[in-house]
């Protein structure tokens, strides 16, 4: 542990510490920021309400698009001259959200990529290749940080150019691999055809630190069983701090949440409700340290489940479930709530079709009509049409069983799916509601 | 004496056979014996060529879903009756037939019928058990008995 005092500290001292915590969160956020002074004193909320942790519920929720309006400096808690550092989020449907950090929160975030890496089996003896994009993106300059602070060797080659990435895996002894799930399917992808003598097993790569987009056990497994490693979940967001909010440890049952720093609650996303730990929910978010953008009750939409167990680590810390999806991911097909990781899933149960796919929703007259598109990869190719026709069958029918929706499976050719070094596109929502 | 046979996956769009057929010309490959099988949303085309090695890494490299399979060439008289009896010679030895083609020879009166099997050698037992003759594979792709 690279925190073990508060990765394994006892609950109830961590319960005194984060109500010390959350009462200057929330008076910092209310003094030194006009939108959240605005926005609880609408709510008829004040710091000095909070005097048990349960007391936050009274505060209001914040969301994805109150951060986008109050861009770019409007949620900022200190003056300019004290910020150090600037992240956006990628911003595709909208404006992007803008994060600022000063000195204090550039070391809080790199401890806790530290922790990060140290849950994945990392230390300093480490070479790190930090393969997510660098720039106004967490990714890049979260893991560079985290490393750092661990005092592994950091490789900051950013994402794109396989052909390079393998090569200096190979080359530089690479031990850890940062990069999205996606990503390093590509290039397992990548090496299984273009360059025939790469084998990962004969170089150094033993983990990997996967993150920024959900992902499945099935894929889990397909990056475990082809680069020969272990592959670790790690979940974060920009609105909250980036990378480094919470993530897996050498057990992989579930990500530990550093409570310490991040008070999450689990609620209902349609009514706003909270739930009991062990619901299935929307996660929200409450920083208790940070200086920069403290965020009061934000609203994730990342649909995940907590839940409290002793972990063999020696962790105290909260777990959440990988992330089932966002809340605006969420497909209702026909009424059934669908999310994409549940279709990858059904696909990764399939013996040798790879996760290149994508769902294709549209609306013929009143009904809703889904396509799943799956890459026939050389796996599950057969010159006979009869087990081809078989396969989209068989898919078609484990879609109906376990997700309860009916759709058409069309097999295409390989690479038909359009890439992406980053996070895949999964869903074309073609209706028009 | 089996006859390489080179699988591809299409899907069923304008311009998809082209790109196949673009990568083997590319590559000097000549086409002997070619024909697609289709249901609605793909189709698997399936070809005997001069040089199956090198157009199936061709086509990988191209990345195309591909497979090398081996079949059995039959020659027979073009006359009625004829393939019944040679359906009947796999039918009694329980041998079932994944797929066939056939075509007309332009010489002699003879058609060529192709043919795959699970088990290819169980097959040309059977055709030589019953006294029909299989057809070699020479190295330019072309068929001799």
């Amino acid at each position: 542990m690279f925190s073990p005092d508060q990765e394994s500290m006892h609950p109830s001292r961590r319960r005194e510490l984060q109500l010390e915590r959350l009462r200057w969160s929330v008076g910092h956020a209310y003094e030194n920021n006009a939108f959240y002074r605005k926005k609880f004193r609408a709510a008829g909320c004040e710091p000095a309400q909070v005097r048990s942790l349960d007391d936050l519920r009274r505060f209001p929720y914040l969301t994805k698009e109150e951060m986008r309006a109050q861009a770019p400096y409007g949620l900022f808690a200190v003056p300019l001259k004290e910020v150090v550092r600037i992240h956006a989020s990628s911003g595709t449907t909208g404006n992007a959200t803008v994060a600022g950090y000063t000195r204090g929160d550039v070391d809080l975030w790199a401890t806790l990529m530290a922790r990060t890496i140290a849950s994945a089996g990392g230390g300093a003896e480490d070479v790190l290749q930090v393969a997510y994009g660098y720039g106004l993106f967490t990714g890049g300059l979260g893991a560079h940080y985290g490393g750092e602070k661990i005092g592994a060797t950091v490789i900051p080659i950013s994402g794109g150019n396989s052909e390079r990435q393998l090569a200096i895996i190979r080359d530089f002894g690479t031990t850890l691999l940062a990069c999205t799930p996606s990503y390093a399917i590509n290039l397992a992808d990548y090496a299984a055809r273009s360059l025939p003598g790469f084998d990962f097993r004969k170089t150094r790569l033993r983990a990997g630190i996967f993150g920024a987009e959900p992902w499945t056990e099935g894929m889990r497994q397909e990056i475990e069983t082809r680069m020969g490693i272990d592959a670790f979940d790690i979940y974060g967001l920009s609105e909250v701090i980036g990378p480094g909010v919470a993530c897996e440890c050498s057990a992989k049952r579930g990500l530990h949440v550093f409570e310490d720093q991040f008070l999450v609650e689990t609620i209902d996303p349609d009514t706003g409700e909270v739930l009991p730990e062990g619901s299935q929910g929307e996660l929200v978010y409450t920083s208790l340290t940070k200086e920069c953008c403290p965020v009061i009750r934000y609203r994730s939409r990342d649909i995940s489940r907590l839940f409290r167990e002793a972990c063999p680590c020696g962790r105290t810390l909260i777990k959440m479930d990988k992330v089932y999806g966002r809340s605006d991911d969420m497909l209702i097909i026909r009424g059934v709530n669908v999310f994409p990781s549940q279709v990858e899933a059904v696909l990764m149960q399939v013996e040798g079709v790879e996760p290149h796919y994508q769902i294709v929703v549209d609306r013929q007259g009143a009904l809703d009509d889904v396509e799943v598109r799956v890459e026939v990869g050389e796996a599950i190719f057969s010159d006979e049409l009869k087990v081809m026709a078989d396969l989209s069958e068989h898919i078609a029918a484990r879609m109906r069983a376990v997700l309860g929706i009916s759709a058409k499976v069309t097999l295409v050719e390989p690479d038909a799916i359009e890439r992406s070094a980053g996070k895949a596109r999964r869903v074309i929502d073609r209706r028009t509601l | 004496m089996n006859i390489p046979q080179l699988s591809v996956f299409l899907e069923n769009k304008p311009g998809h056979l082209q790109n196949v057929l673009r990568v083997l010309a590319d590559h000097a490959v000549n086409i002997k014996f070619f024909t697609i099988a289709e249901v609605k949303d793909f189709g698997i085309l399936r070809m005997v060529v001069d040089k199956p090695e090198e157009a199936h890494a061709a086509l990988k490299a191209a990345r195309f879903a591909c497979s090398l399979a081996q079949v059995i060439a039959v020659a027979m008289s073009d006359t009625p009756g004829t393939l019944l009896r040679l359906v009947d010679a796999f039918g009694k030895r329980n041998l079932n037939i994944e797929y066939m083609y056939a075509f007309a020879d332009r010489h002699g009166g003879h058609s060529i019928t192709l043919f795959r099997f699970e088990d290819p050698e169980a097959a040309a037992r059977a055709l030589e058990e019953e006294g029909y003759q299989i057809l070699k594979w020479l190295p330019q792709g072309d068929l001799q008995t």
